[in-house]
């Protein structure tokens, strides 16, 4: 069992935790994830790795309630613990195998929306405790959606922030404070990581695209056992089929195939809803579908 | 189903083999409990009296894991039940298994004498009611000898880990095996499903007799990313360790409309309903059910998957590029298959994955094939039949073609080499070019079978025993 010795709210939905996982702990790189079961008869969560501790053996994960299982682990409070708590899965972000001094000379920005606030956070950090300052954009979609802004203050050379309705500092989308920091305010970046929604990663690639700027994006797309042996969470990057799970989560923004990626995450839509009404109503079929058959 | 009573066990024909009851096909079809019944003790010991005791047997050459197999047929025959079971488990940690999913027809039973003149013994069967007896009347594996001080790592509790793990243990040392998935057992759990072997009755039990032998499994760690193999050897003081970390990752075509939704490899299908039990509505995983679904590829994880979705309510069919000769897979479970129902189109490959506007699968195009000259495998190559292209009507695709080795292990360890179709290189003794370091079954051969891994498991713990008494 992996006890949870630390549970809070974010912001509405949005949940952070600290797991007792001592092996994954000792051998995390920031950019790699995790899978979490909540119980017997839990599903494999996937979440990226928001920060850790290697002394205490602490592991920090942030998640937002999407379906059933999300649902399920919000309920969870400091002292219960995960049935199974798997990692680190995935390859590290690149800039941790860079040379520090060649980093040092470069100018780096980060891109993160919504919950993806989680996964930016221990690349930023990790490069300030290697002396490097990183300009940091979030966005999220009104001023109580934004998440862990005092950690992310305390790590980046400049933070940005932006939301959707103007609640909070700027007014607009993440892509308009891009554009405003490289044309008005001429800032070079040479490159760019962009965590959060698909459909925001997707629109920032086509910017920095334009803009000349490489870009790295980290996906969470549907997986199961997150160690390559199902090929649930293949992608096409370059015209080439990877699997995030073993060869990402992180990828070249500018090859990934948004579209197909997003239509994927789709694919248990309707299998979730129906597992969200079993678990708000103790039933899954309210009849009408016209699609299940009666089951 | 058939009344255990009405087989008339005392005046059978002896060529033949005591039938072995099973659930019938069309109420089987709709459900996950076991197809094959087994034995009662009587079947058995009528079965067990067909065998003509060979003093040179053949049998036992075919085992890959030498089980003595006259001598427990023998005890079966006598109604020494226990004694039958301590005579296997001197070769196999994992009887009820193996009685369930080996090869037989290829192994002992294609060796068998009787099989020259009539039916072979039905060795297979007369294991697995041999390891069910001893389960059911709670017989104790034996117990292991006194600790010999020395720690041994084991990674992946499929059937070489625990094969290894369970003789080393026999012998003294102190085994734990690392296992990536929350659950032990490997492909005996993510794998196989549960109407060809039980997990909680069968698996857990067998998995819990390696464990009184002393062996601690600790579940949920990757190795080559939780903890990497210098690690468990310079800092956890594990003197030796053996891989046996499976086949991998699942291969698809390459062909157009592959990753729509809808298509899925084998592995995920299964891993969902198998380990994840997705198939029961007490499990939060999903799995999509489909209306019209084609598993493409001939082997048994091709007719495993094609069985769970009929289960769960499609219709099925079986895409295979050569003819029904050319099956891959077990002729009983090809047989069990089309007894449930399942539409095999031979001769037919795919060639594109036929996608509708929201990205789902609506079908696919197949061309028909003939045979032509023998390929490097010496089977008759598969042609196309220029102009014979038509389109199936199907809402799931599940390709089952193999898999390739997962390089997790190969690429986080120093001196270890692989072969060209990047599998780990071991020699007969599982030694693989990094001292103390041993490896067996789909990881160094590639996908195979659960015997041939078990006889790898048991091959590098004699390996790993010669080492370290030497050491």
């Amino acid at each position: 069992m992996y006890t949870i010795t630390k549970a809070r709210q974010l912001a509405d939905k949005i949940f952070l935790m600290d797991v007792k996982a001592p092996r994954v702990a000792k051998n995390c790189y920031p950019g790699q994830f995790i899978i979490a079961k909540i119980d017997e008869y839990g599903e494999r969560i996937p979440l990226t790795i928001c920060d850790y501790n290697r002394e205490e053996g602490i592991i920090t994960i942030v998640f937002q309630v999407v379906g059933a299982s999300t649902e399920k682990m919000s309920y969870m409070k400091e002292g219960d613990a995960f049935r199974d708590f798997t990692g680190p899965l995935g390859m590290p972000s690149e800039l941790v195998n860079e040379d520090i001094s060649e980093l040092k000379n470069k100018k780096i920005l980060f891109v993160a929306g919504g919950v993806g606030v989680a996964p930016v956070y221990p690349q930023v950090k990790w490069l300030k405790e290697n002396g490097v300052d990183a300009d940091v954009i979030v966005g999220a979609k009104t001023k109580d959606l934004i998440i862990l802004e005092d950690e992310m203050k305390a790590v980046s050379g400049n933070l940005y922030i932006t939301t959707d309705d103007g609640s909070y500092c700027r007014k607009g989308m993440v892509t308009d404070v891009i554009k405003a920091l490289v044309n008005e305010e001429h800032k070079t970046y040479d490159v760019c990581i962009a965590i959060g929604p698909m459909i925001m990663m997707k629109f920032v690639a086509l910017l920095t695209k334009e803009l000349g700027i490489k870009t790295i994006v980290s996906l969470n797309p549907i997986m199961v056992d997150g160690t390559g042996m199902c090929g649930a969470c293949r992608v096409s990057v370059g015209g080439e089929v990877k699997f995030a799970c073993v060869d990402g989560p992180e990828f070249d923004g500018h090859l990934v195939n948004f579209d197909e990626a997003m239509k994927r995450q789709q694919m248990y839509k309707t299998e979730e809803g129906r597992a969200m009404l079993k678990l708000k109503e103790g039933a899954t079929h309210h009849g009408g579908c016209g699609q299940c058959g009666g089951n | 189903m058939v009344d255990a009573a009405s087989v008339e066990v005392t005046r059978m024909d002896v060529l033949k083999k005591v039938p072995v009851r099973e659930q019938e096909p069309e109420i089987r079809a709709k459900n996950f409990d076991e197809v094959c019944l087994g034995y009662n003790e009587e079947e058995a010991k009528a079965e067990a009296a067909r065998c003509l005791n060979c003093k040179n047997a053949q049998c036992m050459k075919g085992c890959p894991v030498s089980i003595n197999i006259p001598e427990f047929i023998n005890k079966v025959k006598e109604g020494e039940f226990a004694e039958a079971y301590k005579i296997i488990g001197k070769s196999s940690a994992l009887p009820a298994v193996c009685g369930r999913v080996c090869p037989q027809e290829s192994q002992c039973e294609g060796k068998c004498i009787r099989g020259f003149k009539g039916e072979p013994v039905s060795i297979g069967k007369l294991e697995r009611f041999v390891a069910d007896w001893a389960r059911e009347n709670k017989v104790e594996p034996e117990a292991p000898a006194a600790p010999n001080g020395k720690k041994v790592a084991v990674i992946g509790s499929g059937p070489s880990g625990l094969t290894c793990a369970g003789d080393l243990a026999k012998l003294g040392y102190d085994v734990t095996i690392f296992e990536a998935l929350h659950e032990a057992g490997g492909v005996l759990v993510y794998g196989i499903p549960e109407f060809r072997l039980p997990k909680q009755t069968v698996v857990k039990a067998e998995i819990e007799n390696v464990k009184k032998l002393g062996v601690k499994i600790e579940t949920n760690v990757v190795v080559g990313k939780s903890v990497t193999i210098d690690e468990l050897m310079n800092e956890e003081g594990f003197d030796a360790v053996f891989i046996g970390s499976g086949a991998g990752l699942p291969k698809f075509m390459g062909i157009p409309g592959e990753n729509a939704n809808g298509v899925f490899s084998a592995n995920e299908y299964l891993t969902r309903s198998n380990l994840m039990k997705a198939f029961s509505d007490e499990y939060d995983t999903p799995i999509v059910a489909g209306h019209k679904v084609a598993v493409v590829g001939g082997g048994n994880v091709a007719m495993d998957a094609a069985r769970t979705a009929l289960r769960l309510g499609a219709e099925v069919h079986i895409v295979y590029r050569r003819s029904e000769e050319e099956l891959p897979a077990r002729v009983e479970e090809v047989h069990h298959a089309k007894q449930e129902g399942i539409i095999f189109d031979l001769l037919t490959n795919p060639v594109e994955i036929l996608v509708d506007e929201k990205g789902s699968v609506r079908g696919m195009r197949c061309i028909r094939m003939e045979l032509g000259e023998p390929d490097a495998s010496g089977r008759r190559r598969p042609v196309e039949i220029p102009g014979s292209e038509f389109e199936l009507e199907l809402d799931t695709v599940i390709m089952s073609l193999g898999t390739s080795p997962n390089p997790l292990i190969s690429s986080t360890t120093d001196g270890l080499d692989t072969n060209k179709h990047r599998c780990i290189i071991a020699d007969e003794n599982g030694l693989t070019t990094k001292e103390g370091v041993y490896a067996g079954g789909d990881a160094v051969t590639g996908a195979a079978t659960v015997i041939l891994a078990m006889g790898a498991g048991k091959a590098a713990a004699k390996g790993i025993d010669e080492y370290l008494s030497t050491k």
